[in-house]
């Protein structure tokens, strides 16, 4: 399986919601700095000179070294998504309440639709595109399939990615830490319970293997 | 410019369509087989390893080259006349490809829209959207149906604010009332709810000189292409719309929308592909809702329970839109002479109501079932033993046709046990405590039987490989793998040997996916078509083997002579001794007439309040459905754990709140719109009373969507007043309202 980097053990809560909170309102004043000094107002992508308004990034994408240039006001999920066609994380309220945009930045899971694309700077970041070895599902990914933790889908790959998120950090988890871990994801067809057994079962045979 | 030019969605349309034809039918299907292999086990999900790698593409995820982005301008006052709007600026911004005016003269919600824009990406239409200036004549709103039914009340549309919705009567309600010994009276509300999918609505316009291709998130391709051929002036031979993966949708993606052919247009004008992809906003503001009712239920019965008379009046609200009728499971469920519905609808300066995962049954049914569970109090008489002794076999409560097949009472006697019934408090409000349990049920009726006519092909390539095929969508309800499962049970394969291609208008015809439609209407096809190829499959085996066809069998990817069964050949082999590429077409047949076709379910759940915080939490959910036969028990217990989930989250979170004075939603996003989520969860017991219907189709089952959504609310509001002896009678039972109702219960009012 993919050992994502751990940063540190800790109670996963909504997890790395603060911290991508905080660094949304950083993306937005340094975006306003720039703008600013372009004296415009609005139409930032358009009448700004490159120089200004774009910076080139280094990162490593699902195991890839990328270089890829990107505008402040950017967030990785948008960068994911429409400049590198990853689509696995979805953008479904754009602000940080449903957890779909779920990747791990340096092991941690966090909400990409928060996270500026300009701090990925230097950062490994795995989408669910990245899970898989080949043909080999990830033992989550896996579980998902066999206990039926899905049903339209779209929420799926955020769910899977703190799945991974929580297993790394808490290998075993209660009942109550699944429902925790899983509490900064929304599935709107309503299908908790059976992620809870996919996380539950994928957490027993990563024990095992 | 067009104005008005797309009629408001309705619920009734789709109950309509939920309701399904007449049965027509003279005779009755060949016996329905019973040994199935694969049908009825638990198969996980052909396309799983997409959905789980990210690979599975939904419409937001498919991107063209040259692409533009659309976005809509909308109104941001309740109700306003346009008096004018300039769009030179927005026109004249670089990046800019297509400007759109959308509306003159009155907007009627928040939220209606103005006008639309494609750009390059998406700041600059969101740029371009800001540099549209439109000046309003603000005008006077009415956003509570309360208001909106007061005299002197500003007018939504041009007619009266309130207006008949439905009617019905059978027997003689006032003989009814006479003859009770009892009579008993109760109103009950229920809230505006949002479906928000997690996929927000999107679709994507691409024109190949007049031929118009549509990649939508929709429930309804056909019904997409139909109206977008309408809108645009084209004929629908020329539209082709495609759906492969979709985000939710519950009843808010039935029908096609304003901005598909906002987008049309835009791609009409630029000469590029256009994708429009609504915020969670828009989700909330203008795709639909969730209809209010107010629901005023008075009964009389003997007094060992038995139902003389019932009558309903429903004042409902959805917005610009009609509501929803609420009167279905009272007028079916219970045996019941003489019963009396008038229901009406009330306009209100916001956004329209729109078909939700049972429209009106899921109102109604808090409403019949809390006033079951209160009335039995009254009659003291146990809730369930109330249900029993006005149990029907036959419809219109007990004066219509009889039921195909009808297992609620197996439902209540498995469920009840489930449960442990017998440990609610005797009579509600018994327990002490600072934290008080209880136990409460819900009753379930809906229709179910599939639409008549629905096609499906199978496909044999010479090769040996399988397709089925057919118009229809895999909402989230593993419709792809119980196709593939039947065709594979019907040819002896297995369901991954199966291709399967749904979601394309240039497929055999299929109908809305909502109603609970799909499964008895997509799966006989396929049965029906999968019958044909084995058949003709038996009969060239019959030749090779020099055995009658009738003793053929097909199994194990072989076909072979039940008596001797090595004389074999291949599948395969077979398949590629056809002349050519093979298409069986297969339809499903009608029903029967002479019979009714219904779903049936009961709900139990177990809750705890905390009578100082006024906090409800559910305990335990106990689910018993009677569905027909189950194509698949994996992903039918996902659908019954669902429709709890969503019943959990209705009973105790969800409302739409509207400003009274500036009209406008206050919480159009999922930070403030609540919605249950994993700490919410009890403990979830699916089960089904799985009986082959006999004659409704070569398969025997029925629907599942919305079953097992409608009584779970019910029940978790019969556990309250079973814990605190005080019935709220209004959804959300949010804090605030528990804790009143406990007051006013001390008070003695």
């Amino acid at each position: 399986m993919e050992k994502a980097t751990k940063k540190k053990s800790r109670t996963v809560t909504r997890r790395a919601f603060l911290q991508g909170l905080g660094g949304g309102a950083a993306g937005a004043a340094l975006a306003t700095r720039i703008r600013g000094q372009a004296g415009g107002v609005g139409q930032a992508g358009v009448t700004l000179s490159p120089a200004l308004s774009q910076k080139s990034i280094n990162f490593k994408v699902n195991g890839k070294s990328l270089s890829v240039d990107v505008e402040p006001r950017e967030s990785l999920l948008e960068v994911l998504r429409e400049k590198l066609k990853l689509t696995g994380a979805k953008k479904t309220c754009g602000r940080g309440e449903c957890g779909g945009c779920t990747v791990l930045i340096d092991g941690q899971a966090v909400y990409s639709c928060l996270f500026p694309a300009v701090r990925a700077d230097g950062k490994q970041v795995i989408t669910v595109e990245g899970l898989a070895e080949g043909d080999r599902l990830h033992p989550v990914q896996q579980a998902f399939i066999e206990k039926d933790g899905y049903q339209c889908g779209y929420c799926t790959p955020g769910f899977i990615m703190s799945s991974v998120a929580l297993l790394n950090d808490i290998p075993a988890p209660s009942p109550e830490q699944i429902k925790a871990g899983l509490s900064g994801n929304l599935c709107r067809c309503g299908n908790y319970v059976k992620i809870y057994e996919a996380v539950a079962s994928a957490s027993q045979k990563m024990r095992k293997d | 410019m067009r104005k008005d030019a797309y009629p408001e969605d309705t619920g009734l349309d789709y109950l309509e369509m939920a309701k399904g034809k007449e049965p027509q039918g003279k005779e009755a299907q060949p016996p329905v087989q019973t040994d199935f292999k694969l049908i009825g086990r638990p198969t996980p999900r052909i396309d799983g390893h997409l959905v789980v790698t990210g690979r599975a593409k939904y419409t937001h995820d498919i991107f063209f080259k040259d692409m533009l982005y659309a976005k809509i301008l909308r109104s941001p006052h309740a109700s306003a006349e346009i008096t004018s709007i300039d769009l030179s600026a927005a026109r004249s911004l670089p990046g800019v490809k297509a400007v759109l005016p959308l509306k003159e003269g009155r907007v009627k919600y928040e939220g209606e829209q103005i006008a639309a824009v494609a750009a390059v990406d998406e700041n600059t239409a969101e740029e371009a959207l800001r540099l549209i200036s439109v000046e309003y004549k603000v005008l006077p709103h009415v956003v509570s149906p309360e208001k909106a039914m007061a005299e002197g009340a500003p007018r939504v549309h041009d007619s009266a604010n309130v207006e008949k919705l439905n009617e019905y009567s059978r027997g003689n309600i006032d003989q009814g009332f006479a003859e009770a010994e009892v009579t008993f009276e109760r109103t009950y509300r229920t809230a505006i709810e949002i479906h928000h999918p997690v996929e927000t609505h999107a679709s994507i316009a691409k024109w190949d000189e007049d031929a118009l291709t549509v990649w939508d998130s929709t429930q309804a391709i056909f019904s997409v292409r139909d109206g977008l051929a309408r809108a645009l002036g084209i004929p629908a031979t020329k539209v082709r719309v495609i759906k492969m993966y979709m985000g939710g949708g519950f009843g808010s993606k039935l029908s096609f929308n304003e901005h598909t052919v906002a987008a049309a247009r835009l791609a009409k004008e630029a000469g590029r592909p256009v994708k429009i992809m609504l915020s969670r906003k828009e989700n909330s503001l203008c795709v639909g809702n969730r209809p209010s009712t107010r629901i005023t239920i008075k009964g009389g019965a003997k007094k060992d329970g038995t139902l003389t008379a019932l009558s309903l009046k429903n004042y409902t609200c959805g917005g610009v839109a009609r509501g929803n009728s609420g009167s279905e499971p009272l007028i079916d469920i219970y045996k019941c002479p003489n019963v009396k519905v008038e229901e009406l609808t009330v306009y209100t300066n916001t956004g329209g109501g729109r078909a939700t995962r049972a429209p009106g049954h899921v109102q109604g049914t808090f409403a019949l079932e809390g006033f079951m569970e209160e009335f039995a109090a009254e009659l003291g008489l146990d809730p369930l033993e109330f249900r029993r002794k006005n149990y029907t076999t036959s419809n219109l409560g007990g004066t219509g046709i009889v039921y195909s097949s009808k297992g609620l009472d197996k439902c209540y006697d498995i469920g009840a046990q489930k449960i442990g019934w017998d440990r609610r408090n005797k009579r509600p409000g018994d327990g002490q405590g600072k934290k008080r349990r209880g136990l409460g049920m819900g009753s379930q009726i809906w229709w179910g039987a599939g639409v008549p006519g629905t096609l499906a092909d199978i496909k044999l390539h010479r090769d040996g490989s399988v397709e089925a095929v057919s118009g229809t969508q895999d909402i989230g309800c593993g419709t792809r793998t119980y196709m593939a499962t039947i065709a594979a049970e019907t040819l002896g394969l297995e369901p991954q040997d199966i291709t399967v291609k749904i979601g394309d208008t240039t497929y055999p015809w299929a109908p809305i996916s909502g109603g609970s439609l799909t499964a008895p209407s997509v799966g006989p096809a396929v049965r029906d078509a999968a019958l044909k190829a084995a058949d003709h499959l038996k009969d060239m085996a019959a030749k090779k083997l020099n055995v009658p066809a009738a003793d053929i069998v097909l199994a194990g990817k072989k076909l072979y002579d039940k008596n001797h069964p090595e004389n074999a050949i291949v599948f395969k082999d077979l398949v590629g001794q056809l002349s050519r590429e093979t298409v069986f077409h297969g339809e499903r047949a009608d029903l029967p007439a002479g019979f009714a076709y219904n779903t049936f379910g009961a709900h139990f759940a177990e809750v705890e309040v905390d009578t100082e915080t006024g906090r409800i939490s559910v305990l335990k959910h106990v689910a018993v459905h009677e569905v027909g036969r189950i194509l698949n028990t994996l992903t039918a217990e996902s659908q019954v754990v669902g429709g709890i989930t969503q019943g959990i989250s209705t009973a105790l979170f969800e409302e739409r709140v509207i400003d009274e004075s500036l009209g406008k939603m206050v919480n159009p996003n999922l930070q403030t719109y609540k919605i249950a989520t994993s700490m919410d969860m009890p403990e979830i017991v699916p089960l089904f009373v799985d009986l082959a219907d006999p004659r409704i189709n070569n398969l025997g089952n029925k629907g599942l969507g919305e079953p097992p959504r409608i009584p779970s609310s019910a029940a978790v509001a019969n556990a309250v007043y079973n814990a605190i002896g005080v019935h709220l009678r209004e959804i959300p039972m949010t804090p605030d309202k528990v804790l009143k109702a406990l007051r006013d219960k001390e008070a003695g009012s």
